[in-house]
């Protein structure tokens, strides 16, 4: 039996190979409950190839995995993917079907008591807004359509781990918030999310852990803090004033390490406890500073970082 | 809100073997331009080509011709000529064909439907992505296959059975009357349909279902059920022609075989259904 402690997914040494090339080359991969993961990586870095390893759909070659202290290719995996919801990058529905029988066919499926699924299927339809276009054939759905009935069959069963690939790619924007906003409200409750995405812009604010993959490999794993203050040490200051020229002064004060102005000043420090003295300095030259704003990198700056030192 | 209008559910549970079959025959179903030509030809085989002969055979007027069907009786084994019923040439070669020569036919016609439903099972998710779903899904492999094999035996069993019971009344409306009252189904076709054919279909479909989850598209899953099932559909061609001519014993005999040599082919063919296969790998 797994201790709440537990972590959710735990991977060691996974390598899976298709023939000669390596998809998947000693991925590590710890993943605590209650969190959001975003798995990040270009196109062909074994994103897809993570996922189907996480619910026993393929089986490594070498290395351990376990999801909920259990070997999802082994003997129980069938639990695994019980527990699992997986968005797959094609959403891979029942064209013939209408979205009631995709979401009844998945219901039935992951074991939803059969007393409860139309009251489930109902919930999750008006949940994604698809509520009325449950009776038609899916293959008269949009991409956005298809998308959101995804996400609704995914979770249907109420999964203790979700795992979306690419889960926003050609949506439009209604589509990819409701993604954005079922990944929030599941880690809310306490269930794990892992998503993997080459889009920076959608992970950021979301992500409790990044794993940056590159060629089926970790390249690196951690919070964004910590991926921050390894890969970005040191503060950006962005600076405006009444007389912007009289910020110049700023790039020969000796702990700051770079500047440049382009319409407003761009200040990088040692650290943050210089930022009281560098407006000190400033004020002191006689600046009349209108802005004052310590940033943190995004995302895609961090990403960038990473792939640039690696 | 809109209000949603939830069609009624049993609150029982399926088994996922059922659930898959299930859902794979509503497809089915809802796949006009797939199941449109089956029907059609099941139709011809089963209803209108033999009661097209029939009608016609029954009512020959021409002496000559009526003559030459009577040689044509004359010709078949005397085991069975002694069985065939009728007091003119047209009838006996009516009844003839009625219960010995169209038998083969109620073989090659289910084979046929079973054949291409199962070429499209698992090809067929493949092929639309929904594989990917299937795969990440707690069914068992074993449950995927059992239900891929039900899906495609119900259409070709209920083919059978349909168009027997269809055949069975042309046969009894057109011949019956000149032979006394209603005749068929005969001991050996009651054999036929229910101990010698359901057997062929399953090896057939165990055949196809291995081929299906190896090959990449619906195009050679075709292409290569067909180089499996034709052979086939001679030996049964055969079986059904032994069958009807050498009597009950050999039915029973070949039926038997038949359904060891299915229950051989449809556990082999077990294994073939894999997750990474679903997915379009491991061919």
């Amino acid at each position: 039996m797994s201790l709440a402690t537990d972590p959710v997914i735990d991977a060691r040494d996974v390598v899976r190979s298709f023939g000669e090339t390596r998809a998947v080359d000693g991925l590590h991969l710890e993943i605590p409950t209650g969190s959001v993961t975003v798995l990040l990586g270009p196109n062909g870095a074994g994103k897809t190839t993570v996922v189907r390893l996480l619910t026993g759909a393929l089986a490594p070659d070498s290395g351990r995995i376990s999801v909920f202290g259990i070997e999802p290719s082994g003997p129980d995996g069938a639990e695994v993917r019980r527990r699992c919801g997986v968005v797959p990058a094609r959403p891979a529905l029942y064209d013939r079907l209408t979205g009631y029988d995709n979401l009844r066919y998945a219901g039935e499926l992951f074991a939803v008591d059969g007393a409860v699924l139309p009251e489930r299927i109902t919930h999750a339809a008006e949940r994604f807004s698809i509520a009325d276009a449950l009776d038609k054939k899916v293959g008269a759905y949009s991409t956005g359509m298809r998308a959101r009935l995804a996400l609704a069959r995914a979770v249907l069963h109420e999964p203790d781990l979700l795992l979306l690939d690419e889960p926003t790619a050609g949506l439009d924007p209604e589509s990819a918030r409701a993604v954005l906003g079922l990944i929030d409200e599941l880690a809310e409750q306490g269930k794990a999310v892992v998503m993997c995405t080459h889009l920076l812009l959608e992970a950021e604010g979301l992500a409790d852990k990044v794993v940056v993959l590159d060629h089926g490999a970790t390249l690196v794993s951690g919070s964004p803090a910590e991926l921050t203050e390894r890969y970005w040490p040191g503060t950006r200051v962005v600076l405006d004033a009444e007389v912007p020229a009289l910020l110049d002064g700023a790039a020969d004060l000796p702990y700051v390490r770079g500047y440049s102005r382009n319409g407003v000043a761009t200040v990088d420090l040692a650290n943050a406890d210089s930022v009281p003295d560098l407006v000190d300095a400033l004020v002191g030259a006689g600046a009349r500073l209108t802005r004052v704003e310590p940033q943190t990198p995004s995302l895609e700056q961090l990403y960038f970082e990473i792939r640039s030192r690696t | 809100m809109t209000a949603i209008t939830v069609p009624k559910t049993r609150t029982r549970t399926p088994s996922r073997a059922w659930t898959i079959a299930r859902t794979d025959l509503r497809q089915l179903r809802q796949a006009r331009d797939f199941w449109m030509p089956l029907v059609i030809i099941a139709s011809l085989f089963f209803v209108v080509i033999p009661g097209f002969l029939l009608l016609v055979i029954t009512h020959v007027s021409n002496i000559e011709l009526a003559k030459q069907l009577s040689d044509v009786v004359g010709a078949l084994p005397t085991a069975i000529q002694k069985h065939v019923k009728g007091d003119s040439g047209p009838v006996q070669a009516s009844y003839a064909l009625a219960v010995y020569l169209f038998a083969p036919l109620a073989i090659v016609v289910p084979l046929t439907v079973s054949s291409a439903v199962g070429a499209n099972t698992i090809i067929g998710e493949r092929e639309r992505g929904s594989g990917e779903f299937l795969a990440h899904s707690p069914a068992s492999e074993r449950d995927i296959y059992i239900g891929k094999l039900l899906a495609a035996l119900i259409p070709g069993y209920l083919t059978a059975f349909i168009g027997f019971g269809l055949y069975s009344l042309i046969v009894n409306l057109l011949v019956g009357p000149k032979v006394g009252g209603w005749f068929f189904p005969t001991t050996s076709w009651w054999l036929l349909m229910f101990w010698v054919l359901p057997p062929f279909i399953a090896l057939a479909l165990a055949m196809i279902l291995a081929i299906s989850a190896r090959v990449s598209s619906a195009a050679a899953a075709q292409q290569s059920s067909a180089l499996v099932t034709l052979p086939l559909i001679l030996i049964a061609y055969s079986v059904a022609s032994g069958s009807m001519f050498e009597g009950s014993i050999v039915a029973i005999v070949i039926g038997a075989l038949a359904w060891i040599g299915a229950a051989i082919a449809l556990t082999r063919a077990s294994k073939s259904v894999r997750r990474e296969r679903l997915l379009g790998m491991g061919g």
